[in-house]
């Protein structure tokens, strides 16, 4: 496109929406970074979007100078329409706690498309854009499955396997990935071959990202979904070099890089490194070498009550428990009853508690709990040793002191909420299961520390009950 | 060599472009409140649904058979992106506008 200078009204219009539509993702972007702006900018990068969408179809010319037919025209209005029908409708009704999976599958889908529109260029033009052509294909491919798998787990369809062989199989996977990328573009083959080619690594990329995702434990999904998202926006980005168009170039790079920037923040926030993260088959149950000593206590019903309504300072830390429980609603209730009776209540989020940064937050938004009442890892530790008493909702791994006490534990030297640094500490837990990761708690077998077995949810409601009932 | 040469001469802009993007992206998105990762990610996949421009393209000059049923597959996937995906987003940052009332 950017080669046909010939000055045509209609492809200076054209080029010129899709530096606009460029500019609207970054602000959008931008704004979306901010709390009081975020809702704004969602709305400057859908514009962004729609834009580019119209002019591309009224304005679009190919290599030969023809528009768009009109019964394209009608298909494509057709297919766009369904879309946007099915994709508002599942955004729509899917389930606060279940808005992972869903960014999981939205993601998936984008990656499909990447690796539908190069496989159709490089047929179209198997020697237009080749390395760039393959590298959208592969990746989309890539991003597609893995995305699919992560979708599966998060939703409790498909079960992790952990096998370091996996971690070999993958890199082998990875090394025929990169040669047959070369054999494609150096091998000199003639035009049929390359075609066989091409599609064995369409198949490759398929399995890659499978056994790529499959492996990876729950503690690490957040980070591999947004791996996987910047991944689509790479995907993206190439597809727009085989165009030249720079919406979607610059939109898909904008993407890689927030999804980039995302995944390192998390990594950081659990103390591990990308490579570790998808090289390591996470949560297969590091060899610990500390013995756990002390007994696990319960503390009934009325005791819970009695010391909750005549405490201070109360921290509640919520994990995915919470979310799994649906108990975000109820433990608002709690927080607002403590609240009347004069109690401190807060919310201590820690950036990977449940399965996704920032799950918390959100569904204790959902639960109209207010902003001013969570408070973040870094913020509300030098303050534990006040608090009288901190209550765990389906939180483990996030509050586990191995992380400061045990070199030998998997989650050695992660930042935790200093749960066990309060003068009293509720543990709710279906059961003595591990946490997501597979790692044996300390922090149940502190003196301080009580249980309170059952379901998040019905737990809460009943501590509710017996505070109403004092 | 010839090849690596020709390839980077012949796509100077759109290197220019991804170059500078990269940078880009990294300054628009750092220092973001960890509460606004999830709708912030969600956006963010949203904004990868702009492949859909290649649908258009493709499904707009369609004449194969092949490029009829791939085209349009891509782009009623790319429209779920982004359909669902804004609406997703839309919804997450609905919530966080109410609670600060």
């Amino acid at each position: 496109m950017i080669l046909l200078n010939t000055m045509m009204p209609g492809q200076v219009v054209l080029e010129y929406s899709y530096l606009l539509s460029a500019i609207m993702f970054v602000i959008g972007l931008k704004l979306e970074s901010h709390p009081e702006t975020a809702r704004k900018g969602n709305f400057w990068a859908a514009s962004g979007m729609i834009l580019p969408m119209i002019t591309t179809l009224v304005l679009n010319k190919n290599a030969a100078g023809e528009g768009i037919g009109l019964v394209n025209v009608i298909a494509i209005l057709l297919i766009i329409g369904a879309g946007t029908i099915v994709g508002s409708i599942m955004a729509r009704k899917v389930k606060m706690t279940a808005m992972p999976q869903m960014v999981s599958f939205f993601n998936a889908t984008g990656g499909a498309a990447s690796a539908a529109v190069a496989l159709i260029e490089f047929n179209k033009d198997p020697n237009n854009a080749v390395l760039v052509t393959l590298l959208g294909l592969m990746v989309g491919s890539v991003a597609f499955s893995g995305s699919m798998i992560a979708y599966g787990k998060l939703d409790g369809k498909v079960g992790d396997i952990f096998s370091k062989v996996m971690t070999y199989v993958n890199l082998l996977f990875m090394a025929m990935i990169v040669a047959l990328i070369l054999l494609v573009i150096f091998g000199g083959f003639d035009v049929q071959t390359r075609t066989y080619l091409v599609y064995g690594l369409l198949v490759l990329s398929l399995v890659y990202g499978v056994s790529f995702v499959m492996p990876i434990g729950g503690a690490d999904m957040p980070v591999v979904i947004s791996l996987l998202n910047s991944l689509t926006g790479i995907a993206a980005a190439m597809a727009g070099f085989i165009y030249q168009n720079e919406a979607m170039i610059l939109g898909g790079i904008l993407v890689g890089a927030a999804g980039t920037i995302l995944t390192i923040q998390m990594c950081r926030a659990m103390n591990r490194s990308l490579i570790n993260v998808i090289v390591g088959a996470f949560g297969g149950g590091g060899a610990s070498n500390a013995e756990v000593q002390g007994s696990i206590k319960e503390i009934t019903l009325s005791d819970a009550a009695v010391l909750l309504s005549y405490s201070q300072k109360v921290v509640i830390i919520p994990g995915y428990g919470l979310a799994v429980a649906q108990a975000q609603h109820i433990a608002h209730e709690l927080d607002s009853l403590l609240g009347s009776k004069g109690v401190e209540v807060k919310y201590a989020i820690h950036p990977v508690a449940g399965r996704m940064p920032g799950h918390m937050n959100v569904l204790l938004a959902e639960a109209d709990v207010p902003y001013e009442q969570l408070v973040e890892m870094d913020d509300i530790n030098p303050d534990m040793p006040n608090v009288d008493v901190a209550i765990v909702v389906g939180a483990n791994d996030v509050v586990n002191p191995a992380a400061y006490d045990d070199p030998g534990s998997p989650i050695y030297g992660m930042p935790i909420i200093d749960a066990h640094l309060a003068k009293n500490i509720i543990i709710m837990k279906r059961g003595m299961g591990k946490g997501y990761a597979g790692i044996e708690n300390f922090l149940f077998f502190n003196d301080k520390a009580r249980m309170l077995f059952g379901d998040a949810k019905s737990s809460i409601t009943k501590l509710v009950n017996e505070i109403k009932s004092m | 060599m010839e090849n690596v040469l020709s390839f980077l001469t012949a796509n100077k802009d759109a290197i220019f472009i991804i170059v500078l993007s990269v940078f880009l992206g990294f300054e628009v998105i750092s220092n973001v409140p960890s509460v606004l990762h999830t709708p912030l990610m969600s956006g963010a996949n949203a904004i990868s649904g702009v492949i859909i421009i290649g649908g258009i393209i493709l499904v707009g000059h369609a004449t194969t058979t092949l490029e009829w049923v791939l085209g349009s597959v891509a782009l009623f996937m790319a429209t779920l992106n982004v359909a669902g995906g804004f609406v997703v987003t839309d919804r997450m940052l609905e919530m966080f506008k109410k609670k600060k009332k």
